[in-house]
């Protein structure tokens, strides 16, 4: 019984490192909208699965992602840059899913990502009360909160403009959603 | 079968006319700032009426497969070869199989017509989505959720510009009073629904009720007088649209016209 059990044991250990080898590569694929965060930073990345094959000796890899907004894009792209990057690396059988429910959230994007935010000069997204909350954003240059709101819609679907008032500098807002 | 394929396609036709109305500010909208937001708006709805095409085109697909000839599911313009994709839904069909409500098809006319175009449109489909999030129909109800975190901003956008118009000079008062007489009749439509809405669990009622107290309270903020005219226009829905649809669409659909089955 032990033994069954030891055998179950590595079987499944082994089966968290094939989904951590791919997780390590979806890690080097980036937005292209904002290419400073991983798509592993921005959360868009629900489920790998990796099984063996029923063709040959290789892996099926299922990578189920979901878009940050309906229009998004870069989501064709970010599709296709998770083939390349899987193909690239040997694996064969590749399918992408695409799932809209759960809807997306900010409130999925990593620490690490909003830290990358910040350098790269656009605003985290920060989580409102309501409405009156809307100077609450912090400016990434100067971390004055001090700022106001130039337009809730930026360069990209999500992204609104934003003015510093102390360094009058202009930035961009990773909006909340 | 049939119904659901309709009501899909209804959904996916009112967001795809208003996008492409809405994309026609892109380069002339009044400030830089505001010229992004309406194609922003614009992008937002195209990709919601990706969403719900490509739905309609796979419910098509699969039970084309399953049901024998003489029980079409699907009787509509196809691409060249017969297939029935989200790109040939959009792009092939003819304004009588376009479904959606008559309002997203009227012209941007000035800043402050396409405003409240977008404003009547935003908050009705704010309280449709809101019901159908709750649908027993998986996909619709994922749109649904997925959809109204990007309409909550549009509505919220638009009310805004409702108030600074309305409550602003006399001249962009006066502007706000034509639009709102020009609009106006073809809000009704909206709430009178189709034999192919009435196989969604949504109550109509509540959704004009709701839409009425919106209306009403940015109205109010905006100092603007809320119609009491009854006479509404119709017809979109079953296909019978006013003569801008064509125009639209003329645009729209002009490249696969031309050249069928381009790609690059």
């Amino acid at each position: 019984m032990n033994e069954v059990m030891n055998i179950l044991a590595e079987a499944d250990l082994l089966k968290q490192k094939e989904v951590k080898d791919v997780y390590d590569l979806l890690e080097e694929v980036c937005d292209p909208e904002v290419p400073v965060l991983s798509i592993l930073d921005l959360g868009i990345v629900r489920d790998v699965i990796v099984t063996p094959s029923a063709e040959d000796n290789d892996r099926d890899v299922t990578v189920t992602i979901t878009p940050t907004y309906s229009g998004c894009p870069a989501m064709d792209m970010i599709a296709m840059n998770i083939r390349m990057q899987l193909l690239s690396h040997g694996y064969k059988n590749i399918k992408i899913i695409s799932v809209l429910s759960p809807a997306w959230t900010t409130e999925w994007m990593t620490e690490k990502g909003k830290s990358k935010l910040k350098e790269y000069g656009i605003a985290a997204p920060h989580l409102l009360k309501d409405d009156s909350d809307l100077h609450a954003v912090e400016c990434p240059q100067c971390n004055s909160r001090d700022t106001k709101l130039l337009s809730q819609f930026g360069s990209t679907a999500c992204k609104a403009l934003y003015q510093c008032i102390s360094c009058k500098e202009p930035f961009d807002y990773f909006k909340c959603h | 079968m049939n119904q659901l394929i309709n009501y899909t396609l209804h959904l996916a036709d009112n967001t795809l006319v208003l996008a492409q109305r809405n994309s026609e500010w892109c380069a002339h909208g009044p400030i830089l700032e505001q010229d992004i937001a309406i194609t922003n708006i614009s992008l937002d709805l195209i990709g919601q009426s990706r969403n719900f095409y490509q739905y309609a085109a796979q419910l098509i697909n699969e039970n084309t497969l399953a049901s024998s000839s003489s029980d079409k599911v699907y009787s509509g313009s196809t691409g060249a070869k017969g297939e029935v994709t989200e790109d040939s839904l959009a792009y092939i069909r003819t304004e009588r199989e376009f479904k959606n409500c008559l309002l997203v098809e009227l012209p941007n006319g000035d800043w402050g017509q396409t405003i409240l175009r977008q404003f009547f449109f935003s908050v009705y489909q704010y309280l449709l989505y809101e019901q159908m999030q709750n649908s027993s129909d998986v996909q619709l109800s994922a749109i649904a959720e997925k959809s109204i975190k990007e309409v909550t901003y549009h509505v919220r956008w638009s009310s805004e510009w409702l108030i600074r118009l309305g409550d602003g000079t006399e001249e962009s008062r006066q502007r706000m009073l034509k639009a709102i007489d020009y609009l106006w009749m073809y809000t009704g439509e909206l709430f009178i629904p189709a034999s192919f809405e009435l196989i969604m669990n949504i109550d109509h009622e509540i959704v004009k009720e709701k839409w009425m107290d919106k209306i009403k309270c940015v109205f109010e903020e905006a100092t603007l007088p809320v119609p009491d005219g009854t006479y509404m226009q119709s017809g979109g829905k079953e296909g019978k649209h006013t003569e801008h649809l064509g125009f639209v669409l003329a645009d729209l659909q002009y490249l696969q016209r031309t050249y069928p089955g381009a790609e690059w």
